[in-house]
């Protein structure tokens, strides 16, 4: 099952953010659909829209994978199923 | 359809610094099948049902609130009326099934069950009686039970003795935790027109026209709506206001109801209704007074207070309703004195007085919430007190409801703490010219003719 999430990604910018997040999702089978990267006076933000193959990898093992970026980077990152975006944001 | 990246941190910036949260996910269980003829066989099958029945409520609670991101503050569960399930065992004392229910909650890991209830408005019943004088000591010995009592509606009226037995009831719970500033009358509220389908503590309960189990959730976000009202002009209008809360309003029913249907899909079960009340909690900012401060009240309290409480409860429906078509339970902003920062702070400013939440009450939901009052008021005044909120549900075909806490050995301008999301409150002044003679004249308070409606 190929679940929509966004993920979410906002700290100090630094080497390595995307390669780092970007690796974790390769690793737990999640695959990259669109990205959108800016930096604003040096704090790095970065949405991704992924799907997550779920037979492949449980969503919260994908979540702890992103928390440990997220740690060792020093990041605010967050996965979320995408429905609640669409549920708020669109009528 | 591409969620822009302001869509994905405007609803962060809700979640990490509004406190948006979903307030309550409840599992409403119906306990039919529990009644015996002896309280100990009830009291068993009523831990048993509520243990097999709701062993997955938290730990799906918690997978949704990790897998969206959105925090779920309380699990709860919701019961038919006890009342109900006592009618054929003659036990004096009922708490037994109090204490069953209490062990059931915290087997299961949720904070309260709700529905130690009986329905009077119309007539107290012989298992009526005994589920209310149990009240006190089930509340006493139990942490996560409450306990509600309907004494009025629309189309019956009010009983009168009923409210003079719950004022009593109220002094007795006072009485019977006066060592914890009378905890157990936290617990428990005296209703008018009590809805069936209430996912909220502490007036919950299962109603007979529910399913055997349903889903109902109670959103919030006070936090969000008055960053929303602050982030506007101070030109602004109150059409643009009200504008501003209904859009707000909307895109958290929509949470919440995301919440509601997968928590129903994933317990298998039916999805109920979804509560479209701001519930505001102690955190600093998460809070409905601040809401109509924002608006332009100086002092939550003040001239115009009840008039920015309207706007806020009609604005809320609105954008909600478009949000959900299952909107249901109390739907209206709450008004818990303890549990509201800046209205605790209105209260120590003189600036909100019992009074006056008797005048929000009538446009917003509930009203008479978590009031500490002096420990010696007479069960005469909290009679009239709960008359008079229960006369504004009648004549406005509306809910109201009174959980007030006469804390023994206190006083007007002493504060007490009730810890967790219950806050601390000060003691509030209370009218002293109730007298003792209407309250004991008994009988009921005729239906009005807005409840002859057929």
């Amino acid at each position: 099952m190929n679940t929509p999430a966004i993920l979410s990604v906002l700290g100090e910018d630094r080497v390595g953010i995307v390669a780092a997040v970007s690796a974790a999702l390769a690793a737990n089978g999640a695959n990259i659909e669109d990205i959108r990267q800016t930096i604003i006076t040096g704090i790095f933000s970065m949405t991704m829209l992924v799907t997550v193959d779920e037979e492949a990898c449980a969503f919260d093992l994908v979540q702890a994978a992103l928390a440990k970026v997220g740690d060792e980077l020093g990041l605010q990152i967050t996965l979320q199923r995408e429905d609640v975006f669409r549920a708020m944001h669109r009528v | 359809m591409h969620i822009e990246p302001e869509e994905i941190a405007e609803t962060l910036e809700m979640i990490s610094r509004h406190h948006l949260d979903v307030r309550t996910v409840t599992l409403g269980l119906s306990l039919r099948a529990c009644t015996a003829d002896d309280i100990d066989e009830i009291a068993r099958r009523v831990y048993d049902r509520v243990t097999s029945a709701a062993g997955r409520l938290v730990p799906v609670a918690d997978a949704i609130s990790r897998e969206y991101g959105i925090p779920i503050v309380n699990k709860r569960i919701s019961v038919t009326p006890v009342a109900e399930l006592i009618a054929s065992c003659g036990a004096c004392d009922v708490s037994p099934i109090a204490l069953a229910l209490d062990r059931a909650g915290a087997e299961v890991g949720v904070d309260f069950v709700g529905g130690f209830s009986a329905l009077v408005h119309k007539g107290i019943g012989e298992a009526d009686r005994r589920l209310i004088d149990s009240i006190p000591a089930a509340l006493a010995a139990t942490e996560r039970v409450c306990a509600s009592v309907n004494v009025a509606t629309t189309r019956a009226g009010i009983n009168w003795d009923a409210v003079l037995l719950m004022a009593h009831t109220i002094k007795a719970c006072a009485a019977a935790t006066s060592d914890r500033d009378a905890i157990a009358c936290a617990k428990l509220v005296v209703f008018c027109n009590m809805v069936e389908d209430n996912p909220f503590m502490a007036g919950a309960v299962h109603g007979s026209g529910e399913p055997d189990e349903v889903i109902n959730v109670g959103i919030s976000g006070p936090g969000a709506v008055r960053a929303v009202v602050e982030s506007l002009s101070p030109d602004a209008d109150l059409t643009e206001v009200a504008e501003a809360i209904k859009a707000t309003a909307f895109k958290i029913t929509r949470m919440g109801e995301l919440v509601a249907r997968e928590a129903a899909r994933r317990l298998g079960v039916t999805f109920g209704i979804v509560d479209l009340s701001l519930a505001p909690t102690p955190a600093e900012g998460d809070s409905v007074a601040a809401i109509l401060e924002a608006i332009g009240v100086e002092r939550c309290g003040g001239p115009g207070t009840t008039m920015a409480l309207a706007l806020l409860n009609d604005a809320v429906k609105k954008g909600g309703a478009m949000g959900t078509s299952r909107a249901g339970g109390l739907s209206g902003a709450f008004i818990p004195v303890s549990e509201d920062a800046n209205m605790v702070r209105a209260v120590r400013d003189g600036a909100l007085t019992l009074e006056k939440l008797e005048a929000m009450m009538s446009v917003c939901s509930v009203g008479l919430d978590m009031i500490a009052i002096p420990g010696d008021t007479t069960a005469e005044t909290i009679a009239g007190v709960i008359g008079d909120a229960c006369a504004i549900g009648v004549a406005n075909t509306k809910t109201t409801a009174a959980r007030l806490i006469p804390v023994p050995g206190r006083t007007v301008g002493d504060e007490v703490e009730f810890g967790g999301l219950l806050g601390s409150a000060p003691i509030m002044s209370v009218n002293g010219w109730a007298g003792t003679r209407l309250a004991r004249r008994g009988g009921r308070v005729p239906a009005p003719l807005g409840g002859l409606k057929n």
